[in-house]
């Protein structure tokens, strides 16, 4: 229906998260019934992003500036650095704004399971920033599953020769739940409650 | 043999009582139902017919109201409809799918479960009210069914896994945590072995690993200790049942009957993280929540359960589902929903009476299914009767009882 290029545009957007194939059919379909307002605009978009945002080289967050937005704000808690499984992690945690120090993207989870490896892993920057000074603590913030917890274990273990403080995420975080999926008050209350790992 | 039954049905049938009772099942395209819409009646049904009709795949459908993989702990992709060749084939690419709508108090819910369409995840999806719930605790507090089986019979003489699995479901029930727990635990302990099996792996991610499962096998551990603990004193002084002593055979479990978890759990950890060679060369993680046995006694005579006749070991296991479906009722106010697949068969004269008189006095629903009718002849009246053939369902006008209703 609509030709290869109809279907080749289906076929990508179905990949995007949160869309199977038959909403990624009425998105595309959406896009092709108006292509000088919504099509245009979404090519210049991406075209636009994909030219300017760029991993942070010191956290890993995704902004157009290096260093992003947080490490750059003076007014951020240098001291404290928080953890994060990805991205999107990070995105959720600012968004519930209760954490005031800076961040560090580990990249992923361990996983024997076909899953990733400790050199696969965002390590050797973040124990870089530590070995430069000024960090007090590091607030373990992984998702609360089997290899969330492993992980955050591996991580202090790494951590213990610099002696700063590791804590992690109080409980409260639905067991096997990313923390992108919880709401703010959720996450703002296991950022308070945090405790030693 | 219809002589049995008397000629009218019996007038002031046991009424609907408190608890959640399945009003409304429709099963599609699952095992051999292509589409079945049943609307029981009453708390008792009893449905009877030839062996291969059917009549375990209706109480497994039920089952899988459940969160778990249902009374014949079947796997997901298994339980499509086979297509069959003097119907037609079955439309391609079409989910199984099974619906249930419960009374409870004044109102009702429902729960479904089906194979996803789209998507290549093989596993099975549940509804609940229409919409996915926030929890698997959250359709376990709404909902507990208990069940008996043919394969049942064997639980006693089978593998541990069997019987752990039997009782993880009963500890499930009063403890909804408990799935998360022994989840938790089996995942821990792949993950370990997996990285003892390739080797070289890195101490502080074994160590993560083991305390996990340390966590999670003490937390399980402690669950299945309380319930079998409640189960023993809840069991009723007066059953015609033989009492069943339930005894748990685990290392982590003698820990904790005489230390605090949080020391056991250190315990475990340690003998986890010294055990690495060993548990690397036998390819196995010997310490765990996965490595318990229960065994199962005649608390009055004190003979194991695997010493007993196959008939025996049936009141046994009757008599303990009877006395967990009594603690459930207490505990969470409500009876749980009874399965019982073959009830009768094994069972002498004198418990299989006993059996009828429990479930005439079950303030919850039960769905019990044989090959002959005849066997149910004490629930006449009482119970409401269908006759299966084929995934067909059709009311049994030779078993007086309230009218059973039914649509195809
Ligand atoms: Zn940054």
């Amino acid at each position: 229906m609509g030709g290869p290029e109809v279907e080749a545009l289906i076929a990508l957007l179905a990949k995007l998260p949160g869309l199977g194939p038959r909403s990624a059919r009425r998105a595309a379909l959406r896009l092709l019934q108006d292509p000088e307002g919504r099509m245009v605009a979404l090519a210049a978009a991406l075209e636009a992003a994909r030219r300017a945002v760029h991993p942070c080289s010191r956290c890993g967050n995704l902004d157009s500036r290096d260093p992003c937005a947080i490490c750059a704000d003076p007014a951020r808690d240098g001291s404290v650095l928080c953890v994060v499984e990805s991205v999107s992690d990070l995105w959720a945690l600012e968004r519930s704004g209760v954490h005031r120090g800076r961040y560090h993207v580990l990249g992923g989870l361990l996983s024997p399971l076909g899953g990733l490896r400790p050199e696969d892993l965002s390590l050797a920057p973040l124990l870089a920033r530590i070995a430069e000074g000024g960090v007090a603590e590091v607030i373990v913030a992984l998702a609360a599953t089997v290899d969330g917890a492993a992980t955050g274990h591996w991580l202090s273990d790494r951590l213990r020769p610099f002696g700063v403080a590791v804590t992690r995420l109080a409980h409260g975080v639905p067991v096997g739940g990313s923390l992108e999926i919880l709401d703010d008050g959720t996450l703002a209350t296991a950022l308070r409650a945090r405790r030693p790992l | 043999m219809t002589a049995h039954f008397p000629s009218r049905p019996v007038p002031g049938a046991p009424e609907v009582a408190a608890g959640p009772l399945l009003r409304r099942l429709s099963i599609r395209q699952f095992r051999n139902y292509a589409d079945l819409l049943w609307e029981p009646a009453g708390r008792l049904v009893v449905i009877s017919g030839a062996n291969g009709t059917g009549k375990t795949n209706l109480l497994e459908a039920v089952s899988l109201l459940t969160p778990g993989r249902g009374l014949r702990a079947a796997r997901t992709e298994t339980l499509a409809r086979t297509p069959d060749p003097t119907q037609g084939p079955a439309p391609p690419g079409t989910a199984w799918a099974v619906a249930g709508r419960f009374s409870a108090g004044d109102g009702s819910f429902d729960i479904a479960t089906g194979a996803p369409t789209e998507g290549v995840s093989a596993r099975r999806i549940l509804w609940l009210d229409g919409a996915k719930p926030p929890s698997q605790t959250e359709l376990a507090a709404r909902l507990a069914v208990l069940w008996l089986t043919p394969q049942m019979d064997r639980l006693f003489s089978g593998s541990p896994g069997g019987r752990r699995r039997f009782f993880d479901r009963l500890v499930w029930t009063l403890e909804p945590a408990h799935a998360r727990a022994i989840a938790g635990a089996e995942a821990a302990t792949a993950r370990r072995n997996r990285l003892l099996a390739e080797g070289g792996a890195d101490p502080g991610w074994l160590g993560g690993l083991e305390a996990e499962l340390a966590r999670h096998a003490v937390a399980a551990t402690a669950a299945r200790q309380t319930v079998l603990q409640r189960l023993a004193a809840a069991t009723p002084a007066n059953s015609p049942f033989p009492a069943a002593r339930v005894t748990l055979r685990c290392p982590i479990a003698e820990r904790l009957r005489s230390a605090p978890a949080l020391a056991v759990e250190d315990w475990l950890r340690e003998s986890l993280a010294s055990a690495r060679r060993e548990d690397a060369r036998a390819g196995a993680t010997g310490l765990g929540a996965h490595r318990a046995d229960m065994t199962l006694a005649d608390a009055e005579t004190g003979r194991g359960a695997e010493l007993s006749s196959t008939g025996q070991q049936k009141a046994l296991l009757l008599g303990l589902i009877l006395a967990h479906a009594a603690l459930v009722t207490a505990e969470r106010g409500a009876p749980p929903l009874l399965l019982l697949d073959e009830p009768a068969v094994h069972l002498d004269r004198s418990h299989r009476d006993a059996l009828f008189a429990a479930l005439r006095g079950y303030p919850g629903q039960a769905l019990l299914t044989g090959v002959e009718r005849e066997a149910f002849a004490p629930l006449a009246g009482a119970a409401s009767a269908l006759r299966i053939a084929a995934g067909a369902l059709a009311p049994d006008p030779a078993f007086p009882g309230p009218e059973p209703r039914w649509r195809l």
